[in-house]
């Protein structure tokens, strides 16, 4: 099949707008987290990670529960589409779940004094999460057929996206068994410069997030193309070689070289 | 449903009875693990005490890895899980006969686990309810979620290494808590262990509910 020019870039007018956009905004949210937005009284200078390590978390959730919709949806209605969204948003939510883990530990040693408390069930259960989108992805990369290995991958994505609310509201639901503080946007102790600055670091992992998953729903949907109609290309091309060979005697011997 | 769910349970226990591989491989390795850990921990009883819950479900999850695959070898070698479909009886009641039958070969084990625990390491129990809640809690946590990814796992050429990575982050939570459930019951940590339960007991009703409704869809291409 002859693939045109177009085809085989992933960029479009609307994805060149998102990276534009995060060229402007990551400096952006840089300069108010370390040099506008005031330290806090009580974390001091750790308050700043909070601007990546909140928006992070969120996101992170997001391309999970993406991940399950995507999963549930392939698994009802069999299409490849909602299939490449569950796994490209599956990369970026192990990305972003990585993260949330590193920058919550740097922010755990000064606030806590500790870079990782087993006790808090918050962190317990996001590493889970972390290790569980591992698994789904070390799935993903078995070699096997493409349509049985996207139905088993769409069960782990739904036990992963259900863990969600496990990790989301296990700070409600287990208060004396954490360390964890509550939901730092609705207990409305955050204010002005702070709360822009947290603002402003969800439009840009916001972007982030929706500029990575629609170049990674490209490359996905290529490489499966590439696996599915390549192969029936390959058998294409046999079968002209096979009956351009029995029209040229030639063939066969070359065939016997 | 649950009458043909229990069929296939007794079927799962016949095949176990008569093979006698939970009895002559299984349970041995089950000591042999927790004969290591004294090995591992120096034989400081007092160690061996404090770790003692944690050293049991770790135990618990290795060997549920070995019962899972079994489960699995059981439907699929000969291609007897194509039989079973073509008996009429649904995925679900498959998939909760499987469940059943695996989480009574898991509560045997445990209870050999917990006998030979208690002597090893001279533990003395303090809440006897507790620890009998939690195990039964947290096995079905284990039963479900096994039986669901022993097939998710299976035909692929990779199970030994695939299953244990999608299988023990599942489990994870539920090891934490049961850890701290049975910590309390054996009053080696001070914690709230019957609060835990609540952790496990979601964990366990979520699995089963999901694996209810996606079983089906896996076991068509085993």
């Amino acid at each position: 099949m002859q693939r045109t020019e177009k085809q085989e870039f992933t960029t479009s007018r609307g994805t060149r707008f998102m990276g534009i956009s995060l060229l402007i905004g990551i400096p952006t949210l840089l300069i108010f987290s370390f040099l506008l937005s005031p330290a806090d009284d009580n974390m001091d200078d750790a308050v700043r990670l909070i601007y990546v390590h909140v928006p992070m978390a969120i996101f992170a959730y997001v391309a999970i529960i993406t991940t399950g919709i995507g999963s549930v949806f392939y698994l009802w209605k069999k299409s490849r589409w909602w299939d490449t969204v569950a796994h490209a948003s599956a990369e970026i939510g192990l990305m972003l779940c990585g993260l949330v883990l590193v920058t919550g530990s740097i922010w755990g040693r000064p606030t806590w004094n500790t870079w990782w408390e087993w006790g808090d069930v918050r962190l317990v259960t996001t590493l889970v999460l972390f290790l569980m989108i591992l698994g789904y992805l070390a799935l993903r990369q078995v070699p096997a057929n493409p349509d049985l290995r996207a139905k088993r991958a769409s069960v782990v994505g739904i036990i992963a996206a259900v863990n969600i609310p496990i990790v989301n509201r296990s700070v409600e639901w287990w208060e004396n068994n954490t360390l964890h503080q509550k939901s730092s946007l609705t207990d409305g102790k955050l204010e002005n410069l702070t709360l822009f600055t947290l603002f402003l670091g969800f439009i840009v992992v916001g972007i982030s997030f929706l500029w990575l998953m629609t170049h990674r729903f490209r490359v996905g949907w290529l490489a499966a193309e590439i696996e599915t109609e390549g192969i029936a290309g390959v058998i294409e091309e046999r079968l002209n070689e096979a009956n351009s060979g029995a029209a040229n005697p030639n063939y066969q011997q070359k065939d016997d070289v | 449903m649950f009458r043909d769910a229990w069929l296939v349970t007794k079927k799962d226990l016949l095949i176990e009875l008569r093979s006698r591989i939970l009895i002559n491989q299984i349970a041995p390795y089950t000591l042999l693990i927790l004969v290591l850990f004294g090995f591992a921990l120096d034989a400081d009883t007092e160690t061996l005490r404090d770790t003692g819950p944690g050293l049991f479900w770790v135990s618990t999850l290795l060997v549920a890895i070995l019962a899972i695959q079994r489960s699995v070898d059981v439907e699929t070698s000969d291609s007897a899980i194509d039989r079973l479909m073509l008996s009429g009886i649904s995925p679900t009641s498959i998939y909760l006969g499987k469940t059943i039958g695996l989480y009574l070969q898991l509560i045997i084990l445990e209870a050999l686990l917990f006998i030979v625990m208690v002597v090893l390491f001279d533990m003395s129990v303090v809440n006897y309810p507790l620890v009998v809640v939690s195990a039964v809690v947290t096995t079905l946590a284990i039963a479900s979620s096994g039986t669901l990814y022993g097939v998710i796992a299976s035909g692929l050429g990779v199970r030994e290494t695939l299953l244990p990575v999608l299988f023990l982050p599942v489990l994870a939570p539920a090891v934490i808590g049961a850890t701290r459930a049975f910590g309390d019951a054996f009053g080696r940590v001070n914690a709230d262990g019957w609060a835990w339960l609540g952790l496990l007991s979601v964990i366990a009703i979520v699995y089963t509910l999901v694996g209810m409704l996606t079983y089906g869809n896996i076991i068509e291409d085993t």
